[in-house]
């Protein structure tokens, strides 16, 4: 492991997405619009706002880290710049690295600016101190990174990278908590969406919005374990993908 | 096999299998160090696969590749291999000098190396300029110019001339000759035959087989061939590997 390849990679991906207007805009825009959409929605009918909001909190970085991520990493492995850096001094844990690090940053700026919309113009209600919803957001930005690199590797082409997101990640939205309080959901499927990660990221950000302690960071110690747990599946899924990373190919 | 001194590359009985047939079979061959030695053959002869091989970024199926003394694909050998697919491996959308730096800042070398490796594939000019808005010929010169950093004791070029002007053909010609002298070593792939001329030493190469290990003033007198491209073909009617 290299701090100085990993500040590279890093550095390189933040550049080539400001070169990238369009994204960078998107990356950053669209949660704030559709973050705005759903407070509009529920500005006749009552508390709904409140009740998705921090749920939808923790969609975005999610989806938009994953599908940012297959796509930048399958762009990588097809041009040959990945075989490059691989038969050059770099660690595969460089590599991942400099992309968590780039992708944990835009997830934190996107965080920070859908957090202060939601919290202080469209008055959404948080017990718990707003700076951990982009805590959680961070990790759970992270989870959408690894799993983004992970499935990079099973797609040939940006077409069936894309075709990712509904199979890996649309699932976890139905089971995460949003529909249905995952106690109530049937046995097995509450099993399955105990092993989803998105069911933490979800768990956590409702728990910051609804309760407060003297613990630290001023949350209960669910929402600690809830972001270990992600960072958890993080690491899982990174060591999966850096198996993908290969130097010799056939 | 004893490394043979003054061997930069060390082939020994080479196989390699894709896709169900095998695509470089027992070759075997050593490549001088501080020289430029060419890799010729038709497109599909398993150039690329051996260049690969050498590089170590291929799965082989048997025999051995030896480079700088150590075993292809080594660890340490990462830093002192320049290598250029047929495509060219930068990022579109960065600019030349930002491709540049970044693979600098991977290799540890300086921004002087940067400026100097831009100038030696004549890109100067065009640095500040996205790689996607650089035509065929210059984005695969910015390719060569990040496997020039850092000045690496290997260069394994996979057909670094193809489109180019025949100016600028000429230049890099040079440039491998100059770094040759420097010690380095230099491997070109081409399918173009006159290129041949320009090598201190030749590899012909077909249907994964070698056909000639030698100079090209040997490789003329032995065959009784005016130009290479005769010499080829007397060599596949002769149906001999060298």
């Amino acid at each position: 492991m290299s701090p100085r390849i990993m500040g590279a990679v890093a550095l390189r991906v933040l550049t080539q997405l400001r070169r990238d207007h369009r994204t960078m805009a998107m990356l950053l825009v669209v949660p704030m619009l559709l973050m705005s959409l759903l407070w509009w929605m529920f500005d006749d009918v009552g508390p709904g706002f409140d009740r998705f909001g921090p749920a939808l909190l923790a969609l975005f970085p999610f989806i938009i880290m994953f599908l940012v991520t297959s796509v930048t990493t399958l762009r990588e492995r097809s041009s040959g710049t990945l075989e490059r850096l691989l038969a050059m001094p770099t660690g595969k844990v460089d590599f991942l690295g400099g992309y968590a690090i780039a992708f944990g940053l835009v997830a934190a700026v996107q965080s920070v600016l859908a957090v202060t919309l939601c919290v202080w113009l469209l008055d959404l209600d948080i017990v718990g101190p707003p700076w951990m919803l982009t805590i959680v957001a961070v990790a759970d930005a992270l989870m959408g990174t690894a799993l983004g690199l992970l499935v990079s590797a099973f797609a040939r082409t940006e077409f069936q990278a894309v075709q990712f997101m509904p199979a890996v990640v649309i699932p976890q939205i139905l089971l995460c908590g949003l529909f249905v309080p995952r106690p109530l959901l049937p046995r097995v499927l509450e099993v399955v969406s105990d092993v989803m990660p998105l069911s933490y990221a979800v768990e956590a950000m409702n728990n910051v919005a609804q309760t407060a302690s003297s613990d630290l960071g001023g949350v209960d110690s669910g929402v600690w374990t809830d972001v270990l747990i992600i960072i958890g599946f993080v690491m899982a899924a990174l060591a999966l993908g850096a198996a993908t990373l290969r130097r010799r190919t056939a | 096999m004893v490394n043979k001194p003054g061997a930069a590359v060390d082939v020994d009985q080479l196989t390699v299998r894709r896709g169900g047939s095998d695509v470089v079979r027992g070759v075997t061959f050593t490549v001088p160090s501080g020289q430029v030695t060419g890799l010729l053959g038709p497109s599909g002869c398993g150039k690329t696969t051996l260049m690969r091989s050498i590089v170590g970024v291929q799965i082989v199926a048997g025999g051995s590749v030896t480079v700088l003394g150590r075993p292809a694909g080594d660890a340490r050998l990462r830093d002192q291999i320049g290598y250029v697919t047929q495509t060219p491996s930068v990022y579109d959308d960065l600019s030349v000098e930002e491709n540049l730096m970044f693979f600098a800042r991977v290799l540890a070398v300086s921004s002087a190396e940067v400026r100097r490796c831009i100038e030696a594939v004549d890109l100067a000019e065009q640095k500040d300029k996205v790689v996607s808005q650089l035509s065929g010929g210059q984005s695969s010169r910015v390719s060569l110019a990040a496997a020039l950093l850092g000045e690496p004791a290997l260069l394994v070029l996979d057909e670094p001339t193809v489109g180019l002007d025949p100016v600028l053909r000429r230049d890099l010609w040079a440039l491998f000759h100059r770094l040759a002298t420097r010690g380095a070593t230099v491997l070109v792939s081409s399918h173009v035959m006159d290129e041949a001329e320009r090598c201190d030493r030749l590899l012909l190469m077909r249907d994964g087989v070698l056909l000639a290990d030698d100079s090209p003033a040997n490789l003329l007198s032995t065959t009784g061939a005016a130009d290479v491209e005769n010499a080829f073909l007397t060599l596949v009617e002769q149906g001999g590997a060298a």
